[in-house]
């Protein structure tokens, strides 16, 4: 191998590198120029970009760049631009208590959409993507609610959660665990099922339901009423419908007697603010069984005793 | 033009040469990019509130890394404003510098995990890793029921935190010495939260599975989840720019 052959190819024109291995020699083509430059150029623009953007460390800092931009700067600049923009109309719902949202309909719509989209993001992981909930999770187009479907009483869960740990103004209750806790036997836990599925109306009345009725009376009718109705005030639900949360069935209605359900709905309040708050309960309120606002028909404030 | 190839030659054919000055390229490279990482105070801003996991916590996001969940879930909200509406604040690095390694992620098949702690219930989570789809339909993860059933078994709690201790967190002592206790504390539906919030403030105590005759891996994977982007009070602190300085 020697480098000192260096020659021009005659088809090509190009001079070659010099060196030849058993004949085969090999071209030394030169970078296109365009190729070329643009690496040039590429370096420039690199150094270019360090003096108007952060770049270099040095020993107490790092230089900021002329321009001075940062991502977190634009990013503020950017929700604060957006806040302006909003401003009037979420200052507007701010300004008005919730039960008289529906009185501004132009108010009220702004308010459904963007709750609509604060659902999509915070809530449709329980209640679906349509709102009709699944097991354990309550459907929100009907118009049976656990604690009470007008606005004050859905912005009040909606802030304040449902058994929401270590947090005292989260909506409270918890139904004995019959079954767990030895306060039923197996025989009363079927006959109380059995008397639940004939007030629900799933099955015709038997002795085993008369029985069930009895202790109906004595343990289950502080909340759900005598005649199983529910109560809001406790989150009880009304067991003379078809509606159902976990499933009314024999064999889980009898789950849910032995073991007893403990649904939990984070507060949103720590994660939205109170505007957010408004527009998702004005959404919620929409889905189909939004109640109307009673003065003297409900305390949302009032709470249940029953702490652990 | 010419004798700078020509000298290049020289490097190109001497395998020590090109080590050596190889070695002189990544060196400055590191001194440039890496080293003032260390130094400079503006890397991890001063953020109250951030500590060290619990063992509880600890060994939920050890399943966190077994499982490869951050192959499909990123821990970092970038400071766009899609995703703050989305997740909340953005991340700040403070809020991840008790993370060896920490969980940033590149890829998100499934959303954002840095603030995803009290955002569903405990139930929910169960319910989510034993059967995703019961709950959002349209979800590819996996299952991972085989949590619940699993007995937690973390060996030596304590020799966890003490090796977390020798890259740089701040374990006391004492924290140490009790990891033990404080791991069977967390997950006791009866424990007295004061106990461990003493020693890890805002930490959660409760039973976190359901099932609470059992300390399973799914009491310590919901633990984690459930403290994830809890421990900065936005609300509280200074506002964002002030954060961000």
């Amino acid at each position: 191998m020697a480098d000192t052959k260096k020659r021009i190819d005659e088809p090509t024109g190009t001079e070659t590198v010099g060196h030849e291995w058993d004949g085969i020699e090999e071209l030394n083509t030169p970078l296109p120029r365009w190729w070329l430059w643009t690496f040039y150029a590429t370096i420039i623009w690199a150094l270019v970009y360090t003096v108007f953007y952060p770049a270099w460390p040095g020993i107490a800092g790092y230089t900021k760049g002329l321009l001075g931009w940062s991502s977190e700067e634009e990013l503020a600049e950017e929700m604060a631009e957006e806040a302006e923009r909003r401003a009037p109309i979420l200052e507007a719902i701010a300004a008005t208590p919730i039960e008289r949202l529906p009185e501004d309909s132009e108010l009220l719509r702004f308010a459904q959409v963007g709750g609509e989209s604060l659902f999509k993001n915070y809530c449709v992981q329980c209640h679906g993507t349509g709102a009709a909930g699944g097991k354990g999770y309550p459907n929100l187009n009907d118009d049976e609610w656990l604690w009470g479907g007008d606005m004050k009483a859905i912005q009040y869960t909606l802030e304040h959660g449902i058994r929401n740990p270590d947090h005292d103004e989260t909506r409270f209750s918890m139904m004995p665990a019959f079954g767990r806790d030895g306060l039923l036997s197996e025989e009363e836990i079927a006959d109380v099922t059995a008397h639940v599925r004939v007030i629900s109306g799933q099955a015709d009345p038997s002795e085993a339901a008369v029985r069930g009725a009895e202790i109906f009376g004595q343990q289950c009718a502080v909340c759900h009423g005598p005649e199983g109705a529910g109560d809001r005030e406790q989150g009880a639900p009304n067991l003379t419908d078809a509606i159902w949360l976990y499933g009314g069935d024999t064999e889980t209605i009898r789950q849910t007697v032995r073991n007893s359900r403990y649904g939990v709905m984070p507060r949103f309040g720590a994660r939205l603010n109170p505007v957010e708050i408004k527009m998702l309960t004005a959404y919620v309120h929409s889905r189909g069984g939004g109640e109307d606002f009673v003065e003297v028909a409900e305390n949302p404030e009032t709470e249940v005793d029953e702490r652990p | 033009m010419s004798t700078f190839t020509e000298k290049h030659k020289k490097l190109e054919r001497n395998v020590t040469l090109l080590a050596a000055a190889a070695l002189v390229t990544v060196v400055i490279g590191g001194i440039v990019e890496i080293a003032p990482l260390f130094y400079l105070e503006e890397t991890v801003e001063e953020v109250e509130g951030v500590r060290p996991y619990t063992p509880l916590e600890l060994a939920g996001r050890n399943i966190y890394i077994r499982e490869g969940c951050y192959n499909c879930h990123s821990q970092m909200v970038r400071p766009f404003r899609d995703e703050v509406d989305r997740y909340g604040h953005y991340s700040l690095s403070a809020e991840s510098m008790y993370d060896h390694p920490f969980q940033w992620g590149s890829k998100r098949t499934g959303p954002d995990l840095a603030r995803v702690g009290g955002r569903y219930s405990d139930e929910w989570h169960v319910q989510h890793l034993i059967d995703p789809r019961s709950v959002v339909p349209e979800s590819i993860m996996p299952s991972y029921s085989f949590l619940a059933e699993r007995r937690l078994d973390m060996e030596d709690p304590g020799a966890h935190l003490t090796a977390l201790r020798r890259v740089g967190v701040p374990y006391t002592d004492e924290q140490i010495e009790q990891a033990a206790e404080h791991l069977a504390l967390q997950a006791d539906p009866d424990g007295f939260a004061p106990d461990l919030q003493e020693f890890y403030p805002k930490s959660q105590v409760r039973d976190f599975d359901g099932d609470p005759r059992r300390l399973t891996e799914m009491d310590a994977l919901v633990a984690y989840l459930q403290m994830l982007g809890t421990l900065v009070d936005f609300e509280a602190a200074a506002p964002m720019e002030e954060l961000s300085e």
